[in-house]
């Protein structure tokens, strides 16, 4: 029996309900979290989880995989910790192998100017519990032996920061993971099942409405990636959000065991490793916002140029597959979680090039709010009425993004 | 891909041109002022469908352009240069 075949065995799937206390809208990385620890933590076990096409198809399906802590101000790295800590426990806790694999990340260096910022990120990051060290380029070069020092002569490495608790996982088996988790509790995820509008009582939103009928639900969860605007837009909500494209590739196989993450500051772009052997990379989004997921030759040879500068073994490869996802990024570059001022109705987004690491602890903590009806106090900062307080959390410098 | 037809320069890639946003709106149920104002500050109307927005060309003519797009396609339905600066 084919591998997949057997994941999807553990999957129950169930008949919809016309009620239900929690709808999730969203069948994926977060989405699915939230169901499950809704149902293992908190004992709420009537939840919908609405997928509006099968589970993990979009940005959970898309993203380069990366799992990370080292960001620019503290109410990230201590949420991002929290994550790569759950992600380590995962596989223990839900019994699904999701090929976790901690690898250390390095962040490459050229610029005065940005050995300066790393030297501070570093120091900020331990502080807050994420360790990073600063290493020379002799140092990365034994971590990474495959790193050309020089850049190609044009980008030479003036040292970096090693990121020892990065780490990777394998994307679809998170979402089944979670999904499993879930549906065992008797959380009911329901497929192709699109969400056109919300059902409203005076001020409150008191469900959703989708092609085969109507579901009313004590609480919805916007947990949507890609479309969130459209979502907002039912409940007359504003979003400080933009849609836009974000390109990735895959190489054929190269020998296994190309140790750490490869990630840049002045080049925007990102390498890693994936379990079958295949180098994975990725790079910024797109300038502008667009929710077509078309890819583009110019990334391809813009990408391919600067990563191979950095590693030159990348220029015999080939490339296998190119593939685009749209994400939701916020206006401060940091995720919005919480409330939307519109009663019964939350809301997870803003997650742009980042919610692939995010998936546990934004999972768990969006499941606390909900069932204690009080904001954790990891998730205060991350509020949508933030921007109006201003209270901004710019952090764009530590996304792998201009 | 996106391509852009420049009045000036003609057909040319998306890698020429640097995205200057959208007009900002601030819905009319919107009333109050300093509410209003964190809107125009903050947020998108992040539209699926024809979006008029402004580009530059930075690596040609060096002029601002006014770009009807439609932002599931990436189909370009009308470029124009300003006439006015």
């Amino acid at each position: 029996m084919n591998e997949f075949v057997e994941t999807l065995l553990g999957l129950e799937w169930h008949e919809p309900k016309k009620a239900y206390d929690v709808v999730i809208i969203g069948g994926g990385g977060h989405g699915l979290a939230t169901a499950y620890y809704l149902a293992t933590r908190h004992g709420i076990t009537n939840v919908a989880v609405l997928e509006s096409n099968y589970i993990g198809s979009g940005n959970s399906g898309r993203n380069t995989t990366i799992i990370r802590a080292n960001y620019g101000i503290p109410e990230a790295i201590r949420f991002y910790q929290r994550s790569l800590e759950l992600y380590g426990t995962l596989e223990d806790e839900t019994g699904c192998w999701i090929m976790h694999a901690t690898k250390g990340l390095l962040w490459l260096a050229h610029t005065e100017t940005s050995m300066r910022a790393e030297r501070a990120r570093c120091m900020l990051n331990t502080a807050c519990g994420a360790e990073t060290v600063m290493v020379t380029p002799a140092e990365a070069k034994t971590i990474c032996p495959e790193l050309d020092l020089s850049g190609g002569g044009r980008y030479p490495v003036l040292g970096a920061s090693h990121h020892t608790g990065a780490a990777t996982a394998r994307h679809d088996r998170v979402v089944w993971a979670y999904a499993q988790g879930a549906m065992r509790q008797g959380v009911d995820v329901l497929q192709n099942t699109r969400v056109t509008g919300l059902l409203r009582d005076g001020d409150r939103v008191t469900g959703v409405r989708t092609a085969t009928g109507d579901i009313s639900a004590g609480v919805v969860l916007s947990a949507v990636g890609g479309n969130v605007t459209t979502i907002a837009n039912y409940a007359e909500v504003r979003l400080p959000v933009r849609t836009h494209p974000l390109q990735a590739f895959v190489t054929n196989g190269y020998a296994q065991g190309f140790g750490p993450i490869i990630s840049d500051t002045e080049l925007f772009c990102y390498v890693s490793q994936t379990a079958r052997g295949q180098m994975l990379i990725g790079a910024e989004f797109d300038q502008q916002p667009s929710y077509s997921k078309q890819s583009s030759f110019n990334f391809l040879q813009s990408c391919s140029s600067k990563v191979s500068h950095l590693l030159p073994f990348l220029k015999k490869l080939r490339i296998l597959r190119q593939w685009t996802g749209i994400c939701d990024v916020s206006a401060d570059f940091s995720p919005i979680m919480g409330h939307t001022g519109v009663d019964g109705l939350l809301i997870t987004t803003g997650w742009g090039t980042w919610g692939f690491k995010a998936i546990p602890a934004g999972g768990s903590l969006m499941a606390e709010l909900i069932a204690t009806g009080k904001t954790p106090e990891l998730l205060q900062p991350f509020s949508l009425d933030r921007f109006a307080r201003d209270h901004a959390l710019a952090d764009q410098g530590s996304t792998g993004t201009r | 891909m996106l391509w852009l037809t420049c009045p000036n320069c003609g057909r040319r890639p998306v890698d020429e041109f640097a995205f200057g946003g959208e007009f900002p709106t601030v819905p009319d149920r919107i009333t109050d002022p300093g509410e209003r104002d964190v809107d125009y500050v903050w947020m998108f109307d992040n539209i699926a469908g024809p979006s008029t927005e402004r580009w530059f060309h930075h690596a040609g003519c060096r002029r601002w352009q006014t770009v009807r797009r439609d932002t599931t396609t990436d189909e370009v339905l009308q470029q124009e240069t300003d006439t006015v600066f």
